[in-house]
């Protein structure tokens, strides 16, 4: 296949001669510790895309995401892991729920949740995911990752890549992260102002004052 | 390790999100099926970075340079989306993404206004949510 | 200064005082009126200069070629003989006659500036076309003319009758423009050059191959210039424009222009028996039919419009027996006296507050009101009349002994046909022409009734411009038949015994004739009261006149005619009365004959256009709409419907590249 030889070009004969040695039916260990986490994280995924109670979505969102830090680590990759559940999990999560709050979300079943788009959605979604799962695995049948050794995402080896070659990007992100903070705190008191201008005299006192810092809060956690 | 099998669940991942981000009604679910693919992309960038850096002998480590990027960049998203929504949210009284329809055929140019009548109807409630909400 | 830089000046100075007046106008309006009278004056003594250096020897020529252009070199030629330098001073005189009684006579009109300017730009064109040499440079002056007339004729336009007239003037003379320029280009074509002396010279040599066909159409052109018949319909209704304009365009100067052409070519002409028949045919048909409805005339300017259609008749045939002198000897003293009829009749309308006979013969004692006006009035109506010593009497004997010498064989250059028809249509003519003079005499000065209105004097401006165009009109004739000749082309201009007592006796018979018939009817003018006055009898000239022609259609039912039994042209032509007063219904005849065809071939055309073309159009356009209506089904605002066949094309768009990168 012309995809597998292309593959195999970008590689090295070394990586061929290594996937003789390894087949599919003798997994190694991490294999099977990567194979259960993943089913694992893709069965969280998919209850988080299906069900029908929004703060459960949110819960099973926590699960996949947390997966997928397991499968980082079974990668070697023991830094991204670390950021992967101190921000998605610490805090984007956090930041979701949050908001499912503030839109007063109906906590329970709500049965419509999904939109009449469903089977559309299916449609599409399978038929990609067939099309990708067809093409990956033709390509990278054969590739094999040898994590033996010096792991390959350390805090010393990203670190030293990331601020030797990478520092131009790396600055350009703190400003996107500056706008999107702006970006956020403009959005959000744009209304209140609004509001503040054009209801002044309904002012229900029901609420506590416990969310509107909150949001503030998660805000600027959220672009941290 | 075979790298098909990150890449497979990579690929099953990303159309999970896919499906979510199609098929759900309520705008923060959504974000969070957005969440979904932008972690199957990482999952991609790590399994493939880690695979060159052995494979290819490369150093330079833009995969995992770049899922930190996408990372962060996720995290920057999901709070403009979230401020986004809360201010559908206050404006419009829903955060239904299908009864957002301001530009469908036949709305005319005085969407906004026709949007005030529409949610005239549930007005007291709206702006009791409102003032709940932005407070 | 030599004379070629005195003979540019003269139509330049009224062209540089037309463009400064345009743009001086609005922001100077002091200046207009200077701005109009003195480069007239200026261009006047100028071209009395240059008319006293030529003296009647030989011809001035200067040419300059600026660039090459095509074939047929065009030059910016000066061509000044006897001819051009005693026209130019006639269309100088009047034109600043007009231009001094414009000021009284449109004294409070808001547009007089523009007004003045393209009276001052006409007369540049005027002069142009005398003094050219070219007869593209002639043709530039030519057109220029036809496009200022249609806008002075048009200086009433809130009335319809001024729309309408000023529409028709432009587009008649255009039709007859339209052959004179393919005649221009043949002649062009067969003589090599627009130069008038190299085309004579070819003409002489014998170069030109279709005398004929040229000169056919280039006389179509003269007859809509020169109101001939059969493009005369422009000239009677044009009086819906001010007087002065009136005056200088349809009296002295716009329709000389064709005559004065013919004058220019004639040995062209001369080449073709032909050609020289028709003329006289024209000229015959033309002269005796404007004098019959002249005669029946209720509008003072219109009979004055049909006289000048039938005096330029005389011109006309003049040509058609090839004595050109003749011809530009009656244009000159009829631009005189009519431009000085025209003027006095201005002067009257002002002074009665109609611009209709019937009413002004039933008004006591208008001659008394206007002295200047009926003494000078009296006077050119003479000289109209051919009575000696008048200078129209010596001027139409000219054109009558020329037209005998051709019927007695004394010249080869005309056939003696012509001359017969030249010559007996010149004698009824002569009769009918002092027929209408008396009757218009008789019924403006000579009416009976109540007193006219008293509005004070006229202002000076308008009757001092009377008495100096009467000096010509009295005294012209006599004492310069001797001398013209040596101007022209040494034909003798002196009357000869017969045509003097044939013609001086019918003119005659046709006074007395009228007076007695106007003696028999007058009595029943105090039975059938008549009479339509401006509304603002107090306002200036201009405004009176505009309201008269607007109150003559709804008073009278017609803007020529009146149902006046008093009239003694009613009785005399009897039942020929209502068709001359409608211009022998050649209006009508037009309008069967050309513009209902024209409409019914628009109304198809637009029935095509509508229902034929549109339809495909329509069809056309259907098919798009269908699938619009269908497109716009999908536009349901659901955004996720909008990303769902988006990826979903871009699955399938993937899935296409992939399959035919591994070449499955």
């Amino acid at each position: 296949m012309t995809l597998a030889a292309a593959a195999g070009t970008a590689a090295h004969a070394t990586t061929t001669a290594a996937a003789e040695t390894h087949g599919f039916l003798s997994p190694t260990g991490v294999e099977i510790a990567f194979l259960l986490v993943g089913l694992v994280t893709l069965g969280a995924a998919v209850i988080t895309v299906t069900t029908r109670q929004l703060v459960h979505a949110a819960l099973w969102l926590v699960v996949a995401l947390g997966g997928l830090a397991v499968e980082y680590l079974l990668l070697t990759a023991e830094f991204i892991a670390w950021v992967q559940v101190l921000i998605y999990v610490g805090s984007v999560v956090v930041l979701l729920l949050f908001g499912l709050m503030l839109t007063r979300a109906p906590i329970g079943r709500s049965p419509d949740a999904d939109s009449g788009n469903r089977w559309v959605a299916l449609t599409v979604a399978v038929v990609s995911a067939t099309a990708l799962v067809w093409v990956v695995v033709d390509a990278f049948r054969t590739t094999w990752i040898d994590l033996d050794g010096a792991p390959a995402g350390s805090t010393e080896v990203t670190g030293a890549s990331l601020f030797q070659h990478w520092v131009l990007p790396f600055e350009a992100l703190s400003v996107l992260l500056l706008a999107a903070l702006v970006g956020a705190i403009v959005l959000s008191r744009k209304a209140k102002a609004e509001q503040a201008a054009t209801a002044t005299a309904p002012a229900p006192a029901t609420a506590s004052g416990a969310p509107g810092p909150a949001a503030t809060r998660s805000d600027t956690e959220g672009t941290r | 390790m075979h790298l098909a099998y990150p890449a497979v669940l990579s690929a099953l991942l990303f159309c999970t999100g896919l499906y979510g981000v199609l098929a759900r009604r309520n705008a923060i679910l959504v974000l969070m099926s957005v969440e979904l693919m932008l972690n199957a992309v990482n999952l991609n960038l790590v399994a493939f970075d880690v695979w060159l850096s052995r494979a290819a002998e490369e150093t330079l480590h833009s995969g995992q340079a770049l899922a930190l990027f996408t990372i962060a960049i996720a995290a920057a998203e999901i709070g403009i989306g979230l401020a986004i929504v809360l201010a559908v949210y206050r404006n419009l009284g829903t955060s239904d993404i299908d009864r957002l329809r301001d530009t469908a055929e036949g709305h005319g140019p005085d969407g906004p206004d026709s949007d005030v009548s529409d949610s005239d109807a549930s007005a007291p409630r709206a702006a009791a949510e409102k003032a709940e909400a932005t407070r | 200064m030599t004379t070629t830089t005195l003979a540019v000046l003269v139509p330049l100075l009224p062209f540089l005082g037309a463009i400064a007046g345009l743009l001086l106008g609005r922001t100077a309006p002091g200046f207009v009126r200077p701005l109009a009278v003195l480069p007239a004056l200026a261009s006047l003594a100028l071209a009395v200069v240059v008319a006293a250096r030529q003296g009647g020897d030989g011809a001035v020529d200067a040419a300059t070629e600026l660039t090459p252009t095509g074939s047929v070199p065009i030059e910016l030629a000066l061509h000044v003989d006897g001819f051009a330098a005693l026209t130019a001073v006639l269309v100088t005189v009047v034109a600043t006659c007009v231009q001094i009684y414009s000021t009284g006579y449109l004294r409070d009109d808001p547009r007089y500036p523009s007004y003045a300017a393209l009276v001052s730009l006409f007369t540049s064109a005027m002069l142009l076309v005398v003094y050219s040499g070219d007869l593209m440079v002639l043709l530039v002056g030519w057109e220029v003319m036809g496009i200022c007339s249609y806008f002075l004729v048009g200086h009433y336009w809130e009335t319809p009758e001024a729309r309408a007239a000023s529409l028709k003037a432009f587009l008649v003379t255009k039709l007859g423009d339209v052959p004179f320029l393919i005649g221009l280009f043949a002649l062009a074509t067969e003589a090599g050059s627009f130069r008038i002396t190299r085309i004579l010279g070819a003409v002489a040599n014998g170069g030109i191959e279709h005398p004929t066909l040229i000169a056919l159409l280039l006389l179509a052109g003269v007859a809509g210039k020169s109101a001939q018949f059969p493009l005369h319909t422009w000239l009677p209704d044009a009086m819906a424009g001010p007087t002065p304009v009136s005056a200088l365009i349809h009296a002295a100067t716009m329709v000389a222009a064709g005559v004065y052409f013919v004058a220019r070519l004639l040995p062209l002409f001369e080449a073709s028996q032909a050609a020289m028949t028709v003329l006289a045919v024209m000229a015959a048909v033309t002269m005796a039919g404007s004098a019959l409805a002249a005669l029946a005339q209720d509008d003072i300017k219109r009979v004055l419009a049909y006289s000048t259609i039938g005096q330029l008749g005389y011109m006309t045939g003049a040509l058609a027996v090839a004595d050109r002198g003749a011809a530009v000897f009656h244009l000159l003293s009829h631009g005189a006296f009519k431009a000085l009829l025209f003027l006095a009749a201005g002067v009257i309308i002002h002074a009665s507050g109609t611009n209709s006979l019937a009413a002004m013969s039933r008004m006591g004692n208008l001659r008394d009101r206007v002295p200047d006006a009926y003494w000078t009035m009296t006077v050119a109506l003479l000289a109209l009349a051919a009575i000696p010593p008048f200078s129209g009497f010596f001027s139409k004997e000219a054109v009558l002994g020329a037209a005998e010498h051709v019927v007695t064989g004394h010249t080869e250059h005309a056939p003696a046909a012509a001359g017969w028809i030249v010559l007996l249509a010149g004698l009824v003519t002569a009769l009918l022409t002092a027929a209408y003079a008396t009757r218009l005499w008789l019924l403006a000065f000579r009416g009976s009734g109540p007193e006219a209105p008293d509005h004070g004097r006229q202002p000076l401006t308008m009757t001092t411009v009377l008495w100096v165009l009467a000096v010509p009109s009295l005294a012209l004739g006599g004492l310069s038949f001797r001398v013209l000749p040596d101007w022209f082309d040494g034909q003798g201009l002196a009357p000869t015994v017969t045509t003097s007592v044939l013609g001086t006796g019918v003119a005659l018979v046709g006074g007395i004739v009228t007076y007695a018939t106007w003696r028999h009817t007058t009595a029943h003018a105090a039975r059938v009261p008549l009479g339509a006055v401006a509304a603002h009898p107090e306002g200036d000239a201009g405004l009176v006149e505009a309201e008269a022609i607007a109150s003559h259609g709804p008073a009278y039912g017609d803007i020529a005619y009146a149902p006046d039994p008093s009239d003694p042209g009613r009785l005399l032509l009897g039942p020929l009365h209502r068709p001359a007063a409608a211009g022998f219904h050649l209006d009508a005849l037009y309008t069967a004959l050309f513009v209902r065809p024209v409409r019914a071939g628009a109304s198809l055309v637009r029935f095509l256009d509508r229902e034929v073309v549109e339809t495909y159009v329509r069809g056309a356009g259907t098919l798009p709409r269908w699938l619009g209506t269908a497109v716009r089904r999908a536009q349901t605002g659901n955004l996720q419907t909008y990303v769902s066949a988006l990826l979903a094309g871009t699955v399938v768009l993937a899935v296409a590249a992939v399959l035919f990168a591994t070449g499955a």
